[in-house]
């Protein structure tokens, strides 16, 4: 029994002492330093929140603390959805992000199967355009493309706020990188089989691209909905306001309003942090295909 | 023959088919608006006044003078020296040490991910609330240490750096999961064979094969932190509006002002194909390194 | 100059076991193969001779020394990966230098942009330089050592992984599957030349391959390895002739050996109406295997040469023919024992150039024979029953 037992005890000191081992001086303060700095990363959502439970007076209380004293956050809320149009902002935000992302989609795809899988005249000058335009940002183009929505007198409409970005040259991009892989003897036997395009498409190479195009609508709605610049130019009345765009007023009520502002700050943050809990692998993925293109 | 000519050709009408759509978008969002930009910048067109003429280099000669264009141009550039040491190291070393961590990577990954997808320009109202000049947090803290009160946003001296700290907060996540993707690309074997060849001192691998493995994801977060800087918008015109006294006024809220709020469409137009050139010359950095790259 | 010896080696990777207690002694100068499937444990033996890994329990020692606590960098091998591992940013010339670089040159100096502000170790970093351009030239890479990886075909790259081994003059010389990245007729050619410089070095290698050609080919001794277990240890001819056990039987040879269950009995081994006139030595009612090679059976049959009588007691089958495999130099016939069509043969027959370009046909029935000195039997477990004793037991009998 003993000499059964002995090696047995040895080997768990070992692993005792080994596991003692790794804890290195340097690595616990690494550590604790990686801490510290994602308290700071969250700290601005905790203080949000917390503010957003607080009557206005609180929130700069000279000694703060995380829990609010006097509990107003169901005040605070129904103002910001009852009291102000934050549902409508909401609902802007909402059309918008999908209006822009169903046509990117619609226009995309398409394309980037032409540019991937079919050789024809133009073809090349077309890629090179559309290399050439990623580069390009809407701070660039804004001047003409406002000018011409003033001349047609769409402004402050939902198809001025979406216009442009109907086409996304960075999908167009990244889907024609992700179609090029797909094998031709795949494409050539459906075609065999008596598949048209369209069907081979939608069949074939939509469910495959599944993980790309799942990648740039999560990009493609984020950004769009965190976007400031463009609702700032083209949108003038509270009845086409987005929910990025509303926290513009908050400026000018800062002062009276800290509560409030706070809960209307966590309402319009909240989609993009259930995105972040849902979609953030595949935003992740939009990311790094992004880098890949190098 | 003629069998695979008319196969062709039916080929041909649906590739065409296929990027009409994307192609007429292109001409009228990209390329239309782009030679736009640069006529208009060659004239005095205002949306005020329905009379205008070509001016030629007027506007740029104008800018050369403009002392809000080189005070502009001037911020733009300390906030970037403020902001880019930051947003290429902190991110680096992030990765570096979470990627060899086995216990709380994911969480460390997740928080340090969460600003990127968050709205900037909430977040930015929080921030100016953290850093209140009065009762703020930050200055809190900073009393504690028996430091400030700084009015962070509010003071010509502090106000950049405050904004490139948002900044840096904002986009910290997203340049570290850059660098944890060419941290993971970087073949295990490479290591073994460092650890063989007698490079096993974790300076002698960064130096002899993470760094140098890292080059195409370094360039790539540099010219993009490089242009995101250069795009600072979002937080200036929700917390400074370019105040106090024009020390936060960079590029491109510039050319917003001149353009969208006093509405001269031709100084404005030429300040935007300056802001183009200015990433044309970012994004030739990186294609001219990646070209080096494939042909060496 | 090394002898390195392995003792009870264990290794586990979370719950499954890699390698179950392995000890086996490589002699000074001595070419060893570690062969096995994949998953066998190969690699991560290597691995752990190399240092990469620890091991759970056992001790690795070189010429005596102790090497189990040691990095690496202290255990004096040199390993060539499966994938070359070479440095794609550095030249053949930086990837051969790295190894002397970092035994060689102080801490500091290994810092960037060290090199203008050392001057005074510019002979050191020419002698390098000089070392390098010796291997290169012996393994005929010199006109390469400015091509940076990618500029180069998978054999120079083999060879500038040889050579970023050989720089080092390393006392052990470990190789984990070096040949598996090459065409097929390249392969063959690298292996000689592995063979050449394993003679003209006389260093110790381990060379661990799935191939059984390989390991036939190149090593003095194999050990084969299986589910962490070491099977049989032997020279390629040993392991081929007596195989310790039916693993090894079935893993070394191409086609696979043959292997007939037998019963027996007082007059000999019985395989279904077949009576094998062999050993009459073991205990009636005993299940026994006997493997026959296939190039140990020769066929007869109506129309065919007649067949030369063979000495000693000889074995007898009828087998139905199911295919012919042409070779060009010998060909492989597979079929079944006719009256137990479970029973899969195989028969490897040299061709005589007389039967030129016509397609080989054979009858469906044919009659093999094979010298019965040639047989290995087997336990029902899959032991070798050893040969000693077997001659032994039927002298007894006889």
């Amino acid at each position: 029994m003993s000499h059964i037992t002995a090696p047995q005890s040895v080997a768990l000191t070992a692993k005792l002492r080994q596991t003692l081992g790794q804890i290195r001086p340097a690595h616990v303060v690494v550590t604790l330093v990686l801490f510290i700095g994602a308290w700071l990363m969250i700290f601005p959502y905790i203080w949000m929140v917390s503010s957003s439970l607080k009557p206005a007076a609180e929130v700069y209380d000279a000694d703060f603390s995380i829990i609010p004293k006097t509990f107003a956050g169901v005040k605070n809320y129904s103002d910001v959805l009852f009291g102000q149009p934050y549902p409508r902002f909401m609902l802007n935000s909402l059309i918008v992000c999908v209006g822009i992302l169903a046509v990117q989609l619609l226009t995309a795809v398409p394309a980037a199967y032409a540019l991937a899988k079919f050789r024809f005249r133009g073809s090349a000058i077309l890629l090179g355009t559309v290399i050439a335009c990623l580069t390009i940002p809407i701070n660039v183009t804004s001047i003409p493309i406002y000018l011409g929505l003033v001349k047609v007198g769409l402004l402050d409409t939902y198809m001025s706020m979406m216009f442009p970005f109907f086409v996304s040259v960075f999908a167009i991009f990244l889907f024609r990188q992700f179609f090029r892989g797909f094998p031709d003897s795949i494409i050539d036997a459906a075609r065999v089989d008596g598949m048209t395009e369209i069907e081979i498409v939608l069949r074939l190479i939509l469910p495959a691209a599944l993980p790309a195009i799942a990648a740039f609508s999560v990009f493609s709605f984020v950004s769009h909905w965190n976007d400031l610049y463009w609702p700032l130019i083209v949108v003038q009345s509270q009845d086409k306001m987005t929910a990025t765009l509303s926290m513009m007023q908050y400026q000018s009520e800062f002062d009276t309003n800290y509560g409030r502002s706070f809960a209307a700050a966590t309402v319009v943050t909240i989609p993009m942090l259930l995105v972040f809990l849902f979609a953030r692998r595949a935003f992740i993925r939009g990311i790094t295909m992004s880098g890949v293109k190098g | 023959m003629s069998v695979r000519t008319t196969f062709e050709r039916r080929q041909n009408r649906i590739a065409y088919a296929f990027v009409a759509p994307a192609t007429l978008l292109i001409v009228l969002i990209y390329l239309a608006p782009m030679a736009m930009v640069a006529l208009t910048s060659f004239t005095d067109y205002t949306l005020v006044s329905d009379y205008w003429e070509w001016v030629g280099f007027d506007n740029y000669r104008q800018m050369l003078a403009d002392p809000a264009v080189s005070n502009a141009v001037r911020n733009t550039f300390v906030y970037a020296a403020l902001f880019l040491p930051g947003a290429f190291i902190i991110p680096l070393l992030l990765a570096i040490a979470i990627q060899e961590r086995k216990q709380f990577r994911s969480i460390l990954e997740l928080v340090y991910f969460l600003p990127v997808t968050s709205t900037l320009a909430a977040m930015a109202l929080v921030w100016a609330g953290l850093m209140d000049s009065r009762q703020g947090v930050i200055n809190a803290a900073l009393g504690w240490f028996g430091l400030g009160p700084l009015n962070f946003l509010g003071d010509p001296g502090t106000v950049l750096f405050a904004l490139a700290g948002i900044s840096l907060w904002s986009v910290i996540g997203f340049n570290m999961v850059l660098f944890l993707a060419g941290l993971t690309a970087i073949p295990r074997s490479l290591y073994e064979a460092a650890a063989i060849d007698g490079a096993d001192h974790p300076v002698d691998q960064f130096f002899r094969v993470t760094w140098p493995m890292l080059a195409p994801t370094s360039v790539f977060v540099a010219v993009t932190s490089s242009i995101t800087a250069f795009k600072l918008f979002d937080t200036v015109a929700i917390l400074t509006k370019g105040k106090p006294d024009h020390a936060s006024e960079v590029f491109l809220y510039l050319t917003f002002l001149e353009g969208f709020e006093y509405f001269n469409m031709g100084y404005a137009s030429a300040l935007s194909v300056v802001f183009l050139g200015v990433i044309f010359i970012f994004a030739a950095v990186q294609t001219f390194w990646a070209d080096r790259q494939t042909h060496s | 100059m090394a002898r390195l010896t392995l003792s009870d080696i264990h290794k586990s990777f979370g719950s499954t076991e890699v390698l179950k207690g392995i000890s086996l002694d490589v002699a000074n100068g001595e070419f060893l193969s570690l062969v096995g499937s994949s998953g066998c444990g190969k690699s991560t033996l290597l691995r752990i001779i190399s240092g990469l890994e620890t091991p759970d329990r056992g001790t690795i020692e070189i010429d005596g020394k102790a090497m189990t606590a040691l990095a690496p960098k202290a255990r004096g091998v040199a390993m060539v990966f499966q994938d070359y591992a070479l440095y794609p940013h550095m030249t053949v010339a930086q990837n051969m230098a790295m190894p002397l670089i970092m035994a060689r040159l102080p801490f500091h100096a290994r810092l960037p942009g060290m090199k203008w502000l050392t001057p005074h170790l510019a002979p050191l970093r020419a002698e390098m330089a000089g070392q390098v351009e010796q291997v290169a030239q012996q393994l005929h890479i010199d006109h390469l050592l400015e091509r940076r990886p990618a500029q180069l075909s998978g054999g120079q790259r083999q060879r500038v992984a040889l050579g970023r081994a050989l720089v080092r003059n390393p006392t052990l010389f470990l190789m984990d599957e070096p040949l598996s990245n090459l065409d097929a007729k390249l392969r063959v050619k690298v292996r000689t030349e592995i063979v050449d410089l394993h003679r003209a070095s006389g260093l110790t290698f381990v060379y661990v391959t799935h191939d059984q050609v390989e390991a036939m080919t190149m090593s003095d001794r194999v050990a084969l390895l299986q589910a962490g277990t070491l099977l049989q240890v032997a020279p390629p001819a040993t392991l081929y002739a007596e195989p310790q056990s039916i693993d090894v039987a079935k893993f070394i040879g191409s086609p696979e050996i043959n292997l007939l269950p037998v019963c027996a009995e007082p007059e000999g081994l019985r395989l279904g109406a077949t009576l094998l006139p062999l050993s009459h030595g073991f205990k009636p009612g005993t299940d026994l295997i006997v493997g026959l090679r296939p190039e140990a059976l020769r066929l007869s049959a109506p129309g065919l040469a007649q067949l030369r009588p063979a000495e000693g007691p000889e074995l007898q089958l009828d087998m139905v023919q199911a295919s012919i495999e042409d070779l060009g130099s010998e060909i492989v016939v597979h079929g079944a024992v006719a009256a137990l069509p479970d029973i899969a043969l195989r028969i490897r027959a040299q061709k005589s150039l007389q039967s030129g370009v016509h397609k080989i046909a054979l009858p469906e029935r044919l009659s093999l024979h094979a010298p019965m000195a040639t047989a290995v039997i087997f336990d029902i477990n899959g032991k070798r029953l050893d040969p000693q004793s077997v001659a032994r037991r039927q002298e007894a009998l006889a």
